[in-house]
């Protein structure tokens, strides 16, 4: 970059969260006409960071200036009146409203669809977006609610974009066609800043990547005179491995067999269509699929969480008799002596009590123990420190409450638990979703070590490379039905990727 | 070149604080209510701040009759207070205490009068005590069961189930007048003293105290160390993660709800049979209302519920205390309350939050 200033140079940036340090001194410039990856850990702050930029936070010290010039951004205005548009993970848009009405929401001057349509299209057209203005949200899939957030803040001018982690949530092909947008911003001059974990996606979009780790800035360099493994170092502080290791299965039994599975939510949407597998002992079935094409069903179905229309879903134990699974609640399939572990999408929300400390969260799956009227502190508390030693969980303590902790942490806490009571399945649900690599490849290891004492472990992944990395079989779905199921070993990424939108992913089009 | 506009301080979230200085903030805090009050007390009635504070102590501490009196309403707030912990708890908003306790004063006040003369005196106060707390139970647990079944809000349904307990509480009052036409029940039994609780030595309130404070470490270990008391904890956080562990969640309502009406209960009949031996529809004086700011200001934990209704007791004490003394309107001892009170709930604010004051030197 030749002498150009910066389109929003970061100064000393440092920004304090009680005693947390989250930026320390950071120093972070963003050039127009590149793509920026903004990489680090969990908790390194990277968010944190951007947040400042994008008016969610006030830096405690630092100074921003944009183009030359210093500024103060208090809020999302100010950001936005400085051509800072940010594009959050989690979607902020109203379901009810079409996608123009979105897009000009809060928007000052008279309310006129029909010119905003208008330059709605010009922005699509510019860029190669596919937005139909009147089409409503809730009729929209998860890309296509992405690329509205994305016109949104073009629409207000924005000219300096945040994405944070845009893929996350996409398809491969989809990902490619919003790479291939992103590249047509920077062409056209924009700044364009994206969060990611994923080295493949930094190897292939951006220009410039700039390193975070525990608060500071590490260092930033043209993305074409570095590789993964030296990002990946910088990261993480010291030199890690990046395979994933897949045994061969030991002596796969029929653990877990599902026939016909069909259900319903409640307002009657089919969810599962007819969906028949088995799930073998000492080896993961990995599930890929869009997100909301029923994994999630599929994975409550089997804990005893959710209602089911028609199937069977059978234990089989390992002398060969089977037990049905179907109409039974978590604590009746408990008693029936199935140990069956569930690693839940959400885990604050639903595998953890985030405001309980560990060793209570311990308690969660051991409570009723014994025949007393009070409740046995003793084990947990062991069980808690055990998790914590083993699986290195960077705590104060366990009488942490569990929310205080970051993302890789609070997955640990769950997944010790899960495996602490020797189970015979495993279901997991994106079990390394936001979690940094160090932390990824500490669940991938208590996977695998799962497997190899003879687990059945279901894996729901969304990170298509881990999953054929990792996985023995995997079950493609495709809307609520089975698109298919491939070995893991030699699938290739693009026919898994067709199999997601297509059923069967046959691609002769 | 523009002028930068810095903001003058900005809010931002503390992390955990030693205990030494949360206490430090509440502390100032009651300091500057009372300072605020004194400024208050002088600008608008021009009395001495310190005779009015005076006053307000001694409505608590005055006489060793007062300082009886003081102790039997802290129990009977605590008792209500400790009823609907344990909804509060499960984030299930109980309004209804004071119904509750209504509707269990009412099979107290039905066992007193009704079974006079037909069953032994222990005979008529085991009923008493089975009635009212079934009747609170039954009172609460109609809520409940809607809620667990058909999620309905219970807040407005235990706050609805108030008005229907005084409604039958004052036509009552008229079925069992006593002298006819008074309107009112009085003294029941006042000769025979069927169905009034025993009194320990001479103290009238002794017994009620007694109770409630055994109730009070009933309900701490209940909540905090029993199975139970873990499952309404989950259920109270999340009942996604209740399901999830195979916690039966509309169980655990119902159950919860049923023992927060059956505390209720008690405190309707130990107000019956403890103390006033007589039924009004105003017996429960607003408690089970306020019973939710006691319960909400100790953080549902029930023993800290012994501090916080000692200070909503002395504070309304105290009140009425200054209205006689110096003819000033009772309105105004509410003012004071009140004031006292923001200035408290808003230190935790300070506990939460901090301020940061922007440093920021010159232009260069």
């Amino acid at each position: 970059m030749e002498n150009k200033t910066a389109a929003v140079a970061m100064r000393n940036i440092t920004k304090r969260f009680g005693p947390v340090l989250a930026n320390d001194k950071v120093w972070l410039d963003i050039y127009r006409g590149e793509i920026l990856a903004l990489l680090g850990e969990n908790g390194s702050g990277k968010t944190t960071l951007m947040n400042m930029l994008s008016g969610i936070y006030f830096p405690d010290e630092g100074t921003i200036s944009i183009d030359g010039r210093e500024v103060v951004i208090r809020s999302p205005k100010d950001a936005f009146d400085h051509g800072i548009g940010m594009i959050h993970q989690h979607f902020k848009l109203v379901d009810v409203l079409t996608a123009a009405e979105n897009i000009v929401l809060g928007l000052p001057g008279r309310l006129d669809l029909k010119a905003a349509s208008g330059r709605i299209r010009e922005i699509c057209d510019a860029y190669g977006f596919e937005v139909d203005p009147d089409q409503k949200i809730y009729d929209m899939s998860v890309s296509q609610k992405q690329t509205v957030e994305i016109v949104k803040v073009l629409y207000r001018g924005a000219d300096i974009l945040i994405l944070d982690e845009p893929t996350a949530v996409l398809t491969p092909q989809e990902t490619d066609r919003l790479f291939a947008v992103l590249r047509n911003m920077r062409d056209d001059g924009k700044a364009i800043v994206i969060i990611t974990h994923k080295m493949h996606e930094v190897e292939a979009l951006s220009d410039r990547v700039a390193i975070l780790r525990h608060g500071q800035f590490i260092g930033d360099m043209p993305t074409k005179m570095t590789n993964a493994q030296e990002m990946t170092n910088m990261m993480v502080g010291h030199a890690v491995t990046l395979n994933i290791d897949r045994p061969d299965p030991v002596d796969p039994k029929p653990r877990i067999e599902v026939k016909g599975l069909t259900v319903r939510s409640i307002d009657g949407i089919l969810k599962l269509d007819d969906v028949s597998f088995t799930a073998n002992s000492g080896e993961i079935l990995g599930i890929a699929g869009i997100s909301g094409c029923g994994q999630k069903e599929l994975l409550e179905s089997i804990a005893g969480l959710q209602p089911v229309e028609s199937g069977s879903i059978c234990y089989i134990e390992d002398d060969g008799t089977k037990e049905e699974l179907i109409g039974k609640d978590p604590l009746s399939i408990q008693e029936m002596g199935v140990s069956l572990s569930f690693v839940p999408e959400d885990r604050l929300g639903m595998g953890l009590v985030g405001n309980m400390d560990l060793a209570d969260n311990m308690m969660l799956r051991s409570f009723r123990s014994g025949r007393s009227l009070f409740t046995d502190r003793r084990s947990p508390q062991h069980l808690a420190e055990a998790v914590v030693r083993d699986l290195e969980v960077s705590t104060p303590g366990i009488s942490t409450p569990v929310r205080r902790l970051s993302g890789g942490n609070v997955q640990k806490v769950l997944v010790g638990r899960e495996i602490a009571s020797a189970p015979t399945v495993l279901l997991t649900a994106y079990a390394v979703r936001g979690l940094d690599i160090n932390s990824s490849y500490t669940i991938y290891d208590l996977i695998n070590r799962q497997k190899a004492s003879g687990v059945a472990v279901i894996y729901v992944g969304e990170d298509l490379d881990v999953l054929l990395e990792l996985a023995d079989r995997i079950l493609v779905l495709c809307g609520g039905k089975v698109s298919g199921i491939v070995p893991g070993r030699g699938a290739k990424k693009r026919d898994v990727g067709l199999m997601m939108t297509k059923l069967g992913g046959n691609a002769d089009e | 070149m523009n002028k930068t506009r810095t903001p003058l301080f900005h809010v931002s979230k503390r992390g955990a604080l030693p205990w030494y200085r949360t206490w430090a903030i509440r502390g100032t805090a009651l300091l500057l209510a009372l300072v605020l009050c004194g400024i208050i007390t002088s600008i608008v009635t021009g009395q001495d701040p310190l005779a009015v504070y005076a006053a307000i102590w001694s409505g608590s501490f005055g006489t060793k009759r007062k300082i009886w009196v003081l102790l039997q309403n802290i129990s009977m707030l605590l008792c209500v207070s400790l009823a609907v912990t344990p909804a509060f708890r499960m984030r299930c908003w109980n309004l209804g205490g004071e119904g509750q306790a209504l509707i269990g004063a009412l099979t107290s006040a039905a066992c007193m009068i009704l079974l006079a003369g037909k069953l032994p005196n222990w005979a008529v106060i085991l009923c008493m005590i089975v009635s009212s707390l079934l009747a609170g139970a039954l009172w609460a647990g109609i809520p409940a069961f809607f809620k667990a079944r058909w999620n309905t809000n219970e807040t407005l349904f235990t706050l609805m189930m108030n008005y229907v307990a005084t409604q039958l509480v004052a036509y009552y009052c008229v079925v069992w007048e006593s002298p006819k036409g008074s309107g009112q029940i009085g003294i029941i039994n006042p000769n025979t003293q069927i169905g009034w609780f025993p009194q320990i030595g001479s103290q009238k309130y002794l017994l009620n105290i007694l109770i409630v404070a055994v109730v009070c470490v009933l309900m701490y270990v209940y909540l905090n160390y029993s199975k139970h008391g873990y499952e309404i904890a989950v259920v109270g956080e999340s009942e996604r993660t209740a399901r999830y562990v195979g916690i039966k969640v509309d169980r655990v309502i119902i159950r919860t709800m049923l023992l927060s009406g059956a505390v209720c209960g008690l405190a309707g009949l130990l107000l019956v049979g403890g103390t006033n031996h007589t039924l009004t529809p105003t017996i429960i004086d607003g408690r089970g209302f306020t019973a939710v700011m006691v319960s909400w200001l100790a953080k549902f934990n029930p023993i800290w519920m012994i501090l916080t209704s000692f200070l909503l007791v002395f504070l309304g004490r105290g009140a009425g205390e200054i209205a006689t003394k110096f003819g000033l309107n009772q309105s105004f001892g509410d003012i004071l309350t009140g004031v006292i009170l923001f200035c408290i709930i808003g230190s935790e604010f300070f506990i939460n939050y901090q301020i940061k004051l922007t440093r920021r030197g010159k232009e260069q």
